[in-house]
């Protein structure tokens, strides 16, 4: 039992803070998200130099080898400064489907570019009616000589615009939502035959919509046994969306009382008034909850028994989701009507939060999954 | 960052559970497991059992008998006796008084009272709230006039719990009533047989005797039963108040209670199904035991500061545990109330001897009083709303 961080873990985070107190403040973030990509290619760059990028792959692919808790801290400290720059769906998404999926000579081709910064990745999973049932899979995979063909649309690709290559699950055997049949494949997003639509997220961040029509793509792994690969990586987003959670409900916190601390009314600062220190302090109950489960999720996320992995995730998942609601929403009500306003940060927090909420699975969804597993196994 | 228990760790829970196992009386363990209150021999019988293995007052140091276990072993001990469920140790002596005697009392009184705590030879009361003296528990009015070698104590205490069993009480008590109220304030040892005292029971909504008023009437208690210096009672009471709440989560015996609850809910049925399966109770239930683990990771979290910290420290996180372990155990009775159903209503007299068949299930009777009773939790050892203002000054500085 240890909390505690070690000495590599400790420089890491103390690096992406500095970076981030650097060149991440509320108006600079404002900046990275005006240019024609919606995030800054600079800040992307510096990623890369910092090892960022390289994080969760294994030594052998030039990697760093970080785990949970290593993604847990760079993604809480994300959450904090509200970046915008595709890591998750790049290097958490993309990243752990390739280093668990691709074969070597796949990730030899593809990981340099990654953790150079060239080659932005992305997963095409979704479906119109899939809302979050990752088994819920309709596009389709044939053979088509040494590769495959590909056929379908994908909604809701997160920084879908701006990759470079897709991974997209597709069905190559087996009913709508069976858990077998279910493949990924590798298409570059030139490919003939894929279109893409972007569009800006109400957090300010980006996503697209691929059109699939007989493109050709190659198989990462089993092409009908992805479906435990696509679970695993699921819970690693999970439990990174958790911390960068966790990093934007603590900012939003602390703004807040910064905000008690300095406003005036009646002759006082508001903070002098119990009821508002009891909902500041109720907010503090709520983080404290969120980061416990978000610890729990980080350290159980590459738990080899899926059972276990699955409960403590979705667990976490529903403990953070409803303290970001309710710190976002608190964070909000205290500021008034400053608070409603896009040019104050605490808005911009809330929305993030919303968002999370709605990623990889709601409360009701992950309510759902932890009663069906019988329970958090107390 | 290691979620695991040690290897060590692990064969201590696995001893404590086994001893558990083998020496808890059955009767003691179904008593608790419906919720009902034990008699005070039961409690003795149990702790005779802890002491005799050496086990009655594990957190003292050494030369009183106590473990020297690291805080994750005290953990796991408390979490093996809720989880059984087995009484955990008596609080008024083993973590209030006890701690205060060996950190301030001098040697007389260590000698004297420590090893009858450890073995339970005396009952301890908490003689600190007064009718006018709550949350606001510094403005207490009971007063001590020195006279010779005697104090006699004149007043009246509150709340105080199990008095009716007790054979001592440890009480603050107003000394200087011209000092500001926290300086005036004194620590002081009764014994229960002083002329003097009377006891008077307080029946709380439950219908059960837990609580009880205690009066003094000209009480003369020797000089050598005050801890500490005169007037310096309210730093003890602070250092007492900060050890009651390690522990306040009662995480463990939620626990228990969540995994009674669904075996009852799996024998009660709704419509074709069973509770267990109804859609709303279950999320319901998930969602507190979400909770639940949420807020065992975060008691975790601070026994891992303190362990590396060092106690001694109040703690202001342990705020946190408080409320959201308050507020846990009032949901799980709850749930319980959702279990039972219409069975809530029989109203069966809850002492030893009642014979009279069960109305309903035969755990039912014990359901609604425990609702009851629980809502207390978030009243006393400060009350939630208390904790939220230790929260805002303390952690947020406002």
């Amino acid at each position: 039992m240890d909390f505690d961080l070690n000495e590599e873990q400790r420089l890491l985070k103390e690096s992406v803070d500095r970076l981030l107190l650097d060149r991440y403040d509320f108006e600079a973030r404002k900046r990275h998200m005006s240019g024609p990509e919606g995030w800054s290619p600079e800040i992307w760059e510096s990623f890369a130099e910092l090892g960022l990028l390289a994080l969760p792959f294994s030594e052998e692919d030039g990697g760093f080898g970080g785990g949970g808790a290593e993604a847990m801290l760079v993604m809480e400290s994300f959450g904090r400064a509200l970046v915008v720059e595709p890591y998750f769906a790049t290097v958490i998404l993309g990243g752990g489907l390739m280093a668990r999926a691709a074969s070597a000579e796949q990730r030899a081709r593809v990981l340099p570019g990654v953790i150079e910064g060239r080659t932005r990745l992305a997963f095409a999973h979704s479906e119109r009616q899939s809302r979050y049932d990752l088994a819920d899979v309709r596009a389709t995979a044939v053979r088509d000589g040494e590769g495959w063909k590909l056929n379908g649309d994908k909604t809701l690709v997160l920084h879908g615009d701006c990759a470079q290559q897709l991974i997209v699950s597709a069905r190559v055997a087996g009913g709508p939502r069976d858990e077998g049949g279910v493949g990924l494949f590798l298409v570059a997003a030139d490919a003939p035959g894929l279109s893409r639509r972007g569009y800006a997220t109400q957090d300010g961040m980006r996503a697209a919509e691929v059109a699939l029509r007989d493109v050709r793509a190659e198989a990462l792994g089993d092409p009908e046994g992805a479906m435990p690969i696509i679970r695993q990586v699921a819970d690693e987003a999970v439990a990174a969306l958790c911390a960068e959670a966790v990093g934007a409900m603590e900012r939003a916190h602390e703004l807040t009382i910064e905000y008690l601390k300095t406003r005036q009314q009646f002759g006082v600062h508001i903070g002098a008034f119990q009821a508002l220190q009891h909902r500041g302090a109720e907010m503090f109950v709520a983080l404290e909850q969120a980061r416990s489960m978000a610890m729990l999720a980080a350290m159980m996320s590459r738990d080899p028994d899926p059972v276990e992995r699955s409960r403590a995730v979705s667990g976490a998942k529903v403990q953070v989701d409803r303290s970001g609601r309710f710190i976002g929403q608190s964070a909000i009500q205290l500021h008034g009507g400053v608070g409603m306003t896009m040019e104050y940060a605490v808005g911009h927090y809330f929305k993030r939060l919303s968002m999370i909420e709605k990623t990889f699975g709601d409360i009701d969804h992950h309510l759902r999954l932890v009663s069906e597993a019988g329970g958090m196994a107390l | 960052m290691e979620l695991a228990f040690t290897k060590e760790e692990l064969a201590f829970r696995d001893e404590v559970r086994a001893f558990i196992d083998a020496n808890l009386p059955a009767r003691i363990r179904d008593k608790l497991r419906d919720g009902r209150h034990l008699s005070k021999e039961e409690i003795v019988e149990w702790t005779r059992i802890l002491h005799k293995k050496g086990w009655s007052v594990p957190k003292w140091p050494v030369e009183y008998g106590g473990c020297d276990w690291t805080p994750i072993q005290q953990y796991i001990f408390s979490e093996e006796l809720a989880a059984a469920p087995a009484p955990e140790p008596l609080p008024f002596g083993y973590s209030m008084v006890g701690p205060v005697i060996y950190t301030f009392g001098n040697e007389a009184q260590k000698k004297r009272f420590l090893p009858r705590i450890a073995d339970l030879s005396d009952w301890w009361c908490q003689g600190f709230s007064e009718p006018g003296a709550g949350s606001d528990l510094a403005s207490l009015k009971t007063r001590a006039v020195r006279e010779g070698d005697h104090y006699v104590v004149n007043g009246q205490k509150t709340w105080t719990t199990l008095a009716q069993h007790a054979d001592w009480i440890f009480c603050l008590v107003r000394t200087d009533p011209e000092a500001k109220k926290q300086l005036g304030i004194s620590f002081l040892l009764i014994d229960m047989k002083t002329p003097g005292i009377t006891v008077r029971p307080i029946q709380t909504i439950d219908g059960g005797h837990e609580i009880n008023e205690v009066f003094f009437d000209d009480v003369r208690v020797p000089a050598e039963n005050l801890v500490g210096e005169e007037n310096r009672g309210w730093d003890y009471a602070k250092f007492l108040l900060s050890n009651e709440r390690v522990g306040i989560a009662r995480v463990g015996a939620s626990k228990a209670r969540i995994r009674r609850i669904k075996e009852l809910a799996a024998l009660e049925r709704i419509g074709e199904g069973r509770v267990i399966d109804d859609p709303r109770f279950r999320a319901k239930l998930t969602e507190v035991e979400i909770e639940l683990k949420a807020l065992e990771m975060t008691q975790l979290r601070v026994l891992a500061s303190e362990a590396r910290n060092g106690k001694g420290k109040p703690n202001p996180a342990s705020s946190v545990l408080k409320i959201k372990g308050s507020e846990i155990q009032q949901a799980v009775t709850e749930l319980l109330m959702d279990v039972v159903g219409p069975y809530a209503l029989p109203r069966a007299p809850q002492e030893d001897g009642w014979n009279e068949p069960p109305v309903g299930p035969d755990w039912a009777d014990a359901v609604a009083p425990s609702y009851f009773n629980t809502r207390k939790v978030s009243i006393y050892g400060g009350s939630n709303e208390i904790q939220k203002n230790i929260i805002a000054k303390a952690i947020l500085g406002l």
